[in-house]
């Protein structure tokens, strides 16, 4: 993989590690991007690490383009002997698939949308091959989803699944974006999953909602208080299927500052991954319920 | 002290000059979309060139000061008046407590920046009390400002002097029709043909109604013809799709090659949009200003020629700070 530099602007340098998605491209995004943060590079004001590509802001004032250019390019090279393995954490997010606000949602928009006749999971199982919404959502929690990039909106994650491409999900984005999108909607656009981290406007297939607060800029929500997002890229998600008296229970936990996230730490070799998808996805299950 | 809301105006938020460091998380840096007019309000007024200013798009608040205040607009012609009475922008003037500051027709430009000596004191969140309205973040509850809602005001600085003014020539207000914009083709060029370049060069744009903090939109330019590809795996299958990647600030995106938009202090972090390139950071000031219709021209530069805009606009500055020094 050889990484297309490009300036944007006098403030920006542009990386394109892949055109495509691939995991092996959003290693490397995070690797560099891990590597310029623990640089401290001068002058370097924003660090943010995409899906198959990263971006860096900084100020010509205190470095000139082509310096930091040249740094980025070394330390481009330099990743390429790393061992790709990253500490990060793994979270279980609650997800009511099928849920009455999106659908009401997607019902409001539907002249929009490839299927006018059907719903946007009925319409996601069968581009997919699958044959049923059941098996849809099946595929779609069984295996984890790493969070390849957070962005868009404040604390929005674009989710890409751990499995190989032939497995991918994937689901063209609304024929025309919605003008609205209820807050924490598990969405789909492209390979990507996402989670809506406020209302707002959006393209993406809407599959589902959660109970769990992802973003809060009061820092009322308990898990929320160190930082306003929870996201980070190269975090681990596994969704959880509930019905709507789990969800409704989430929601008053969430009200009473009584929900407690399943977060647990662990590390990530993407070699061994590699070696058996299945089997490493397993072991990431059982470190998220303490087995 | 404090400054009451009668009329909020069309969308009056709290701005400075930003919240840096949090984009990788989809936060934008927000702040003054013409920043060289917000440090011109505050230095008029005695306060920190980066203090918290109400920005106004179009049609101005009507405000009234329960102590006396130092008060300055500059930005867009946005003409004030005290009690009824006419005042001039780019001057400071005098408030008695009890007047009330209101605001006649837009003449020129977008945005008139109002600094009030002390600085607006709300809460500073994440090292900036800027408002990042798609967030609920910042500024006055993190939206824009309603009627009833009473600005908390910071203690004035001794050096906070009604009559100061700034000369025209130190304004950095947008000149000339069609506004030019300096852009530096990158990111994505390679993905539309020679003939589209030039023409997205030489054709005249005009500011389409959608234009706001987050992006500005333009039309009337020619349709941009891409070079044929086989989509890339996650990109999406439209010609203008890419996999998801960051914007920078000023990028231009064209979905579906039509009508490009330009990132601004508000901007989206990232999306599946390809960008032609950026508008140098000299003139994103500008970009504020515009009014829908206006029409403008992508200038092509290079990175010394924008490294030399940043030095002129940067002396601007410096020769702004000295005479009101």
């Amino acid at each position: 993989m050889q990484t297309r530099f490009s300036f944007g602007g006098d403030e920006h340098i542009f990386a394109e590690v892949g055109e495509a998605m691939s995991l092996e491209a959003f290693f490397k995004s995070l690797f560099i991007t891990n590597a310029v943060r623990d640089a401290k590079i001068r002058g370097v004001t924003e660090i943010c690490p995409a899906n198959a590509s990263y971006q860096v802001k900084f100020d010509p004032d205190q470095i000139k383009p082509d310096d930091l250019l040249t740094e980025l390019k070394r330390l481009d090279s330099a990743s390429e002997k790393s061992e790709p393995v990253i500490k990060t954490r793994i979270i279980e997010i609650p997800v009511l698939y099928n849920d009455p606000w999106t659908h009401e949602t997607l019902m409001r928009f539907r002249e929009r949308h490839q299927d006018p006749n059907g719903t946007d999971l009925e319409y996601a199982a069968r581009i997919n091959g699958l044959d049923s919404v059941d098996a849809f959502i099946k595929a779609h929690s069984s295996a984890p989803w790493f969070v390849s990039m957070v962005g868009f909106v404040a604390g929005l994650p674009f989710l890409y699944q751990m499995v190989e491409r032939k497995r991918q999900l994937q689901a063209p984005k609304y024929l025309r974006p919605r003008t609205d999108t209820p807050k924490l909607t598990v969405g789909h656009g492209g390979c990507f999953s996402c989670i809506y981290s406020v209302r707002g406007a959006g393209g993406y297939q809407m599959f589902g909602i959660t109970p769990m607060p992802i973003y809060d800029p009061n820092q009322n929500i308990s898990y929320l208080r160190d930082f306003m997002c929870l996201f980070r890229p190269g975090d681990i998600v596994k969704w959880k299927p509930i019905d709507r008296a789990a969800y409704d229970a989430a929601v008053a936990d969430v009200d009473a500052g009584r929900f407690a996230p399943v977060i647990r730490d662990v590390s990530f070799s993407l070699t061994e991954f590699n070696r058996d998808v299945d089997a490493y996805n397993a072991k990431l299950d059982g470190v998220l319920h303490g087995r | 002290m404090a400054v009451k809301v009668l009329k909020p105006g069309l969308a009056t938020t709290v701005q400075d000059l930003g919240r840096p460091g949090y984009y990788h998380i989809g936060i934008p840096l927000s702040g003054g979309m013409d920043r060289h007019a917000l440090a011109a309000a505050n230095l008029l007024v005695g306060n920190e060139a980066g203090a918290a200013v109400l920005e106004a798009v179009f049609m101005g608040p009507e405000l009234e000061f329960t102590e006396d205040a130092i008060v300055a607009v500059t930005g867009a012609e946005l003409p004030p008046k005290l009690d009824r009475e006419p005042r001039e922008t780019w001057t400071s003037f005098r408030v008695k407590r009890g007047q009330i500051l209101s605001f006649d027709f837009l003449k020129q430009g977008a945005r008139g920046y109002i600094a009030v000596a002390g600085g607006i004191d709300v809460p500073v969140v994440l090292g900036s009390r800027s408002t990042y309205a798609l967030g609920a973040l910042g500024g006055f509850k993190g939206r824009k400002l309603e009627a009833g809602d009473e600005l908390p005001i910071g203690h004035a600085a001794a050096a906070a002097k009604d009559g100061r003014s700034v000369a025209r020539e130190l304004r950095g207000q947008p000149a000339g029709m069609p506004t030019e914009l300096r852009a530096m083709p990158g990111l994505y060029w390679h993905r539309i043909t020679e003939a589209a370049g030039d023409g997205f060069f030489s054709d005249t744009w005009k500011v389409a109604p959608e234009a706001d903090r987050i992006g500005y939109r333009f039309k009337g330019g020619k349709p941009l013809e891409f070079v044929p590809r086989e989509p890339p795996f996650g990109a999406g299958s439209d010609p203008s799709n890419i996999t998801d990647a960051c914007y920078p600030y000023g990028s231009i995106q064209v979905p579906g090659g039509t009508e490009p938009i330009v990132l601004h202090r508000d901007a989206v972090s990232g999306g599946g949009y390809f960008m032609v390139g950026t508008i140098i950071a000299a003139d994103m000031d500008l970009i504020g200003q515009l009014q829908p219709n206006t029409p403008v021209k992508f200038v092509k530069v290079d990175m010394n020629q924008a490294l030399a805009a940043r030095k002129s606009r940067s002396e601007l500055l410096g020769k702004l700070h000295s005479a009101l020094a």
